[in-house]
């Protein structure tokens, strides 16, 4: 077990700094970054005051020097101007676009896609299971045939679309703006109580229009999973012993049939953070994604290299995860192959 | 008289289809008295099966009871009930089910969940129909465990499905069963899936606790010979009808129905006379057979296939976890020969290494030490050292014939594509000669030639196994490799397919190594046999000399285990009850055999040869 995680850590290692010189270079790739095109525009307009602080900020992060030399710098394994100082010693950065620090760029984003999206992966949980069992169990019926038409309109319907039609109904039918997080008075005020109710009630909305398409595909799986195991033999097993349906049901193929979704968990994570970029900037949620659109549009690289390296973290991480609950659940891979 | 445990009366099952309705069981009545056995033979779709799940209520939803009464005669509380009349999902059917009436499958691999432990599962069936907790629960399971012969309790309790063999995992669906103490146990082809001396101790299993427990047992299979042995009433049936039905007694002695009658002449049996033919069901007429054109024959001096000193590891890893890796020797020092023109059979249970053989020879593995010679008449030459044009000349002249004829034929191509695929890959004959010569082979497998523009999935398993006959001869070969080609078959289709493998070598003068674990299959088929256990070839010998004198024990003891469809000759469950035949470690002098050494083949008559451990070899010498 700590030869596994001991292996497992080091090609996480590995993996991460591969990832970290694609994104970096990826970036780096369209000619220019946002400092000379800002100067350029400066000149334009004839500005030398400000051109004089670009320049500085070209020296201060070494934008002059060679890309390799500039990873090398982010990275934190070569003495920049600053001496070292990178992503390794936890300094993620300037943002040339916010002018300020990338800490406090992403700092409270981060946490909210984080919450927003942990909300829409418990509403697809909660609310696709049930429907993809009801629906596998009663194959052909007339629910079946509802809930799997359902299903492909939510499939099918645009996410963003669904959002604007929403934003508009509620605010015409209820009076309330489900645009943002929270009530635009809270914006910038410290955290507290009414502050966190209108945070909640702000949520529900944007859960169940990202939520919608993704819940749409759970049914889907999890209806063609539980058929497969249905069919099989210890099923008939446990009915025969005179286990009765619903129990019989969730204790054996239900628990057969998760497998492929918590192998799944390793790519949930970064979508918590890189998906729904539309419906954010639609409803107008201050998450990671329009920050990071925005970013990569104006060749803010550390701003962008850094929310990159952090998807990149998460799958990582939840592909450690992933493999350790499969190990936990089901012991064929537990103890498979000793026989 | 005492009233029967279950009275079936006009019981009719509907299956409801895209193509209309169909009847599985059409009208069956039978009794099963209070502790006996009462065997259902016939055919896979007979209606046996589905019989049993009516009997439970666990019929698929395409089915339907739509007729008759199923009288279960409880006599614990003298109780009676129509089971049939019952809602499937009552309490009262709960109650019945693994209750009173108990289930075992065929295949224990599958019929056990894999993500819950033994203990789990057995100690469920017990929780769901008596008041205890799960301590109470614990200690009967493995009193349970005890009485069914797992040597540690304590431990499979918390041993996991696919950590125990088949034997075990078996055991382990009849404890389920049995913890409840049911008053009537349903085993649907209970052995079906085992080697023969596992089969034989779970048949004797099943016996012991009958007698102990007082159960009926109503047991479906489509084996004559475990019938024979086990059953006091016999239920025959065709396309869900009963054709004959008796005591033991009546129906082996004094067969009526003509069905029964040709069932009982397609099984083989160890006492049949040296030219004796199998009759099948259903015979079927190979047009060409007599007029086939005997390719010109090269007589080669010695064997045309010979295998010497083949030894073959895999490296185990054990657990996702570790790092440790285990070595396994799955084949050790095999001697083997061919004559050409001959059947060699190689018999053995599962795991014991014949098809490791086999792909050896198929030059699909390549083996840790020996060799196999084949000779086309030129001389003997190393198959593992062939290249090029002699190699392609060596795969042309050996072909396989695989067991299972459903997942051996690709489902996307037509029969056409099927057979013509070997003379593509050769680049053999033109397109108008390809016709001709698939047209001829079917002919010679019996098929007709409309089957060409037909896919696999429209053939019987029968029709499809000589589909893979017919592709494996699409190359003119001079040795056929056959992997246990008739243990996926019915028993009536059985006998066509050996049939067929038989006049096949009479008119081609092919050769043929043929793998199996069915004895009666092999004695049938094979000139000479060896014995194959844990990696080591035993005994070998001419057939008649082998049965008729088995030296080794493992020999004896897999000739004791075969149950044979003839009730004078009952099998000896005594002589089985002590237990391990297929450990070399634990095998009498002069045959013990300790880890690390092969032992060597002694001559003990002319051709028949057998393995002793080096010890008393050496002593001999």
């Amino acid at each position: 077990m700590i030869r596994f995680l001991l292996r497992r850590t080091v090609t996480m290692a590995v993996t991460l700094l591969i990832i970290s010189a694609l994104v970096f270079f990826i970036i780096k790739l369209p000619p220019g970054d946002f400092l000379t095109n800002q100067i350029a525009e400066l000149r334009a307009q004839g500005e030398s005051a400000s051109i004089a602080k670009a320049e500085f900020l070209i020296r201060q992060y070494g934008l002059d020097k060679p890309a390799w030399e500039q990873y090398l710098v982010w990275l934190g394994v070569m003495p920049g101007p600053n001496g070292f100082s990178g992503l390794l010693q936890g300094d993620w950065g300037w943002s040339f676009e916010y002018d300020k620090p990338v800490v406090d760029v992403v700092g409270d984003a981060l946490w909210l896609t984080l919450l927003v999206n942990l909300a829409v992966v418990i509403f697809i949980h909660l609310v696709a299971i049930p429907i993809a069992i009801y629906s596998a169990t009663r194959q052909y019926s007339v629910g079946d045939y509802i809930a799997t038409f359902i299903g492909y309109i939510g499939l099918a319907t645009p996410s963003f679309l669904l959002a604007l039609i929403l934003l508009y109904y509620m605010n015409r039918w209820f009076g309330i703006s489900i645009g943002g997080l929270y009530d635009a008075q809270y914006a910038g005020e410290p955290w507290s109580w009414p502050k966190i109710q209108s945070l909640l009630s702000h949520l529900v909305v944007p859960t169940v229009v990202i939520g919608l398409g993704g819940t749409a595909a759970m049914i889907r799986r999890m209806r063609a999973n539980l058929l497969d195991e249905l069919g099989k033999q210890y099923y008939v097993t446990a009915k025969a012993k005179g286990l009765g349906p619903t129990k019989a049901l969730l204790k054996y193929p239900f628990r057969m049939s998760l497998n492929p979704f918590i192998a799944d968990i390793g790519n949930l994570l970064p979508q918590l953070v890189s998906g729904s970029v539309l419906v954010s900037l639609v409803l107008s949620l201050p998450t990671v994604g329009p920050i990071l659109l925005s970013a990569l549009k104006s060749q803010d690289q550390f701003l962008a290299g850094f929310i990159l390296m952090f998807v990149a973290v998460l799958t990582v991480v939840g592909m450690l995860v992933s493999d350790l609950l499969l190990a936990w659940l089901d012991p064929r891979i537990r103890m498979g192959g000793a026989r | 008289m005492e009233a029967p445990i279950l009275s079936v009366r006009q019981l009719t099952v509907d299956f409801s289809t895209d193509a209309g309705n169909f009847r599985a069981v059409d009208g069956l009545t039978f009794d099963i008295p209070k502790g006996k056995t009462v065997a259902l033979v016939g055919e896979s779709g007979s209606g046996k099966s589905v019989t049993a799940q009516a009997i439970l209520q666990i019929l698929s939803k395409k089915a339907r009871i739509t007729n008759g009464s199923l009288l279960f005669n409880d006599p614990s509380n003298g109780g009676s009930i129509d089971i049939a009349a019952l809602p499937a999902e009552s309490d009262a059917m709960h109650a019945l089910r693994g209750g009173r009436i108990a289930m075992i499958f065929q295949e224990p691999m599958t019929s056990l969940s894999p993500l819950h432990t033994i203990g789990d599962q057995i100690s469920e069936a017990l929780m769901i129909h008596a008041d205890v907790d799960q301590a109470t629960a614990n200690q009967r399971t493995m009193d349970v465990l005890n009485r069914v012969g797992f040597p540690d309790p304590k431990r499979a309790l918390r041993t996991y499905p696919f950590e125990l063999s088949g034997g075990l995992r078996q055991r382990a669906m009849i404890a389920m069963a049995l913890i409840t103490r049911p008053a009537l146990l349903i085993a649907d082809e209970p052995t079906t899936a085992l080697d023969v001396t596992t089969q034989a101790q779970i048949l004797d299993l099943i016996k012991e606790l009958q007698v102990e427990t007082g159960m009926s047992v109503l047991l479906i299979t489509h084996d004559l010979g475990v019938v024979a042995n086990v059953a006091d009433e016999v239920v025959v049936m065709y396309r869900g009808r009963i054709m004959e039905a008796g005591s033991r007694e009546n129906i082996f002695r004094n067969a009526q129905h003509p069905y029964l009658q040709a069932l009982m002449r397609a099984v083989p049996r160890f006492a049949m006379a040296e030219h004796e033919r199998l009759t099948p069901i259903r015979e079927v007429k190979s047009a060409r057979l007599a007029s086939a054109d005997a390719p010109k024959l090269v007589q080669q001096a010695g064997p045309i296939l010979k295998v010497e000193r083949l030894t073959k590891s895999f490296t185990l890893r054990s657990g996702w976890f570790s790092g440790k890796t285990r070595e396994i020797r799955a084949v050790s020092e095999v001697d083997l020969a061919l004559p050409a023109g001959k059947t060699l059979g190689l018999v053995g249970e599962s795991g014991c290494g014949k098809t490791t053989v086999s792909k050896m020879i198929m030059r699909a593995i390549t083996p840790d030490a020996g060799k196999v010679l084949f000779d086309d008449g030129t001389g003997p030459k190393d198959v593992h050292k062939l290249e090029g044009e002699a190699l392609t000349t060596y795969r042309r002249s050996v072909q396989f014939i695989f067991q299972d004829p459903f997942s051996s034929l690709n489902p996307r191509m037509t029969v056409y594509e099927l057979l013509t695929e070997p003379l593509r890959i050769h680049d053999i004959g033109t397109s108008d000669e390809r016709y001709e010569r698939v047209k001829h082979l079917l002919e010679m497998v019996g098929l007709d030639q409309r089957a060409l523009r037909r896919y696999p999935h429209s053939f019987s398993g029968g029709q499809r196994q000589r589909l893979g006959i017919a592709r494996a001869l699409a190359l003119e070969p001079r040795v056929l490799l056959c992997d246990e080609p008739v243990s996926a078959l019915d028993v009536s289709v059985q006998a066509q397919v050996l049939n067929l493998l038989k006049d096949l070598q009479a008119a081609l003068g092919l050769s043929y190594l043929f793998v199996s674990h069915n004895l009666a299959v092999v004695d049938y088929i094979a000139d000479t046999i060896a014995v194959m256990c844990r990696g080591y070839i035993v005994e070998e010998a001419p057939k008649s000399s082998l049965f008729r004198n088995p030296v080794h024990p493992y020999t004896q003891a897999l000739l004791a285990a075969v149950p044979d469809p003839d009730i004078d000759r009952p099998l000896d469950f005594t002589k089985l009850r002590t237990g391990r035949f297929s450990q070399p470690s634990e095998w009498p002098e002069p045959f013990r055999i300790q880890p690390g050494e092969f032992g060597v083949m002694k001559e003990i008559e002319p051709g028949h040869k057998v393995r002793m451990g080096r010890l008393s070899a050496r002593e001999a010498a």
